[in-house]
């Protein structure tokens, strides 16, 4: 007769210690520091319409969405760069037109957009940026926000040539 | 005494299911979610709450109905719970498929809905045991020790699922429901010795 490892208190102990360790992940600020690349994330791209208009902000906005746009490598400030973004919002779904806008990087690499307040969606709120103008690889990032309520997201790029 | 107690019980035990329920389906943010999405979180919540039904009844510890009832009520109980999740997760599905989608090829961003996978693959498998038990011709043993294990990583899954959520469920009431079921499912697995003795094993 064969004695099960798998008991009732590993279970439990496993839960914890991955629940434990899966907390403190989503603790952890997201960042893109350094000079290496900024890979896209799981999830990145869902709910994404190509093509988003630059607008002054999302419908009524009261949310600040920003980061900064730098080259891999040296890390140069890249200007002008179209940034594109969505998130579940008082105001829309995710995958409705009016929850996407767009904006463009100033002279420091650094962009700003006001949404509308993001919400709970799908587990945790969360928002996302896309860089996908084809001159540097396409970056999805879907952000999440560690602390709920909030009223500003960041995502930041590194981004390599196409 | 005796007859003030099983009151008592079957009060707390009703409080311990509607007031996270309550909380869910008043959360403010359902003002920002359509029906379908609603539908989706609150079988969610009503799944958990049923995940603290299911120890208590197979384990005889609510007064009242004979162990026949109560087992027949806990296949019953078993169906709807199956029900929550396949509504749960289909109107998920309806909501945003990407996903969903993403949630089922292990590729999501969120590490909580890794546990409800696993926690949906062990309630289907426990219902499907609980369904073939004649026509499987386990040993009695063998069928207990199976179901409870299923049931064990359900009740895991969901809670750990449940807790890494932030959603319409109020964060006290939602942590004592995950405590409770959590505390009610060892009782009942204790209880029931299915694991013999180290010593006895061989």
């Amino acid at each position: 007769m064969t004695t099960s490892l798998l008991n009732r208190r590993s279970l439990l102990a496993g839960g914890g210690y991955v629940m434990a360790t899966g907390v403190s992940t989503l603790m952890a600020p997201a960042r893109a520091e350094g000079l290496a690349p900024t890979l896209s994330m799981p999830g990145g791209s869902n709910n994404y319409h190509p093509g988003a208009p630059i607008v002054d902000r999302i419908g009524k906005g009261g949310f600040l969405m920003s980061g900064t746009v730098r080259r891999a490598g040296d890390g140069a400030p890249l200007a002008g760069q179209r940034i594109q973004m969505w998130a579940h919002t008082t105001e829309g779904y995710e995958n409705q037109e009016r929850s996407h806008g767009a904006t463009l990087t100033d002279e420091n690499g650094v962009f700003r957009l006001e949404i509308p307040q993001i919400i709970p969606a799908f587990g945790q709120p969360h928002g996302h940026f896309a860089y996908d103008s084809g001159a540097f690889k396409t970056v999805f990032l879907r952000i999440i926000l560690t602390m709920w309520p909030a009223t500003h997201l960041e995502g930041h790029f590194v981004l390599q040539p196409a | 005494m005796r007859s003030v107690r099983p009151i008592l019980i079957w009060t707390a035990l009703t409080a311990a299911l509607a007031v996270p329920i309550a909380f869910a389906a008043t959360s403010p943010l359902l003002a920002w979610r359509d029906p379908v999405y609603i539908t989706a979180g609150l079988a969610g919540v009503v799944g958990l709450a049923l995940l603290l039904v299911q120890p208590l009844l197979i384990g005889g510890y609510l007064p009242g109905p004979s162990a026949y009832r109560t087992r027949r009520l806990h296949r019953w109980i078993g169906g709807l719970l199956v029900a929550a999740v396949v509504i749960h997760v289909g109107a998920l599905w309806i909501t945003s498929p990407q996903d969903v989608i993403d949630v089922f090829l292990f590729q999501s961003p969120t590490p909580f809905s890794v546990w409800g996978v696993v926690a949906l693959a062990a309630v289907f498998a426990a219902a499907l045991l609980a369904a073939l038990r004649r026509r499987l011709r386990l040993r009695p043993r063998t069928w207990r020790i199976s179901h409870a294990s299923l049931a064990a990583v359900t009740v895991v899954g969901t809670v750990v699922h449940a807790i890494l959520i932030v959603g319409t469920m109020e964060t006290v009431s939602k942590a004592a429901l995950c405590g409770l079921v959590l505390a009610a499912t060892t009782k009942v697995i204790t209880d029931l010795r299915l694991w013999p003795k180290r010593s006895a094993a061989r």
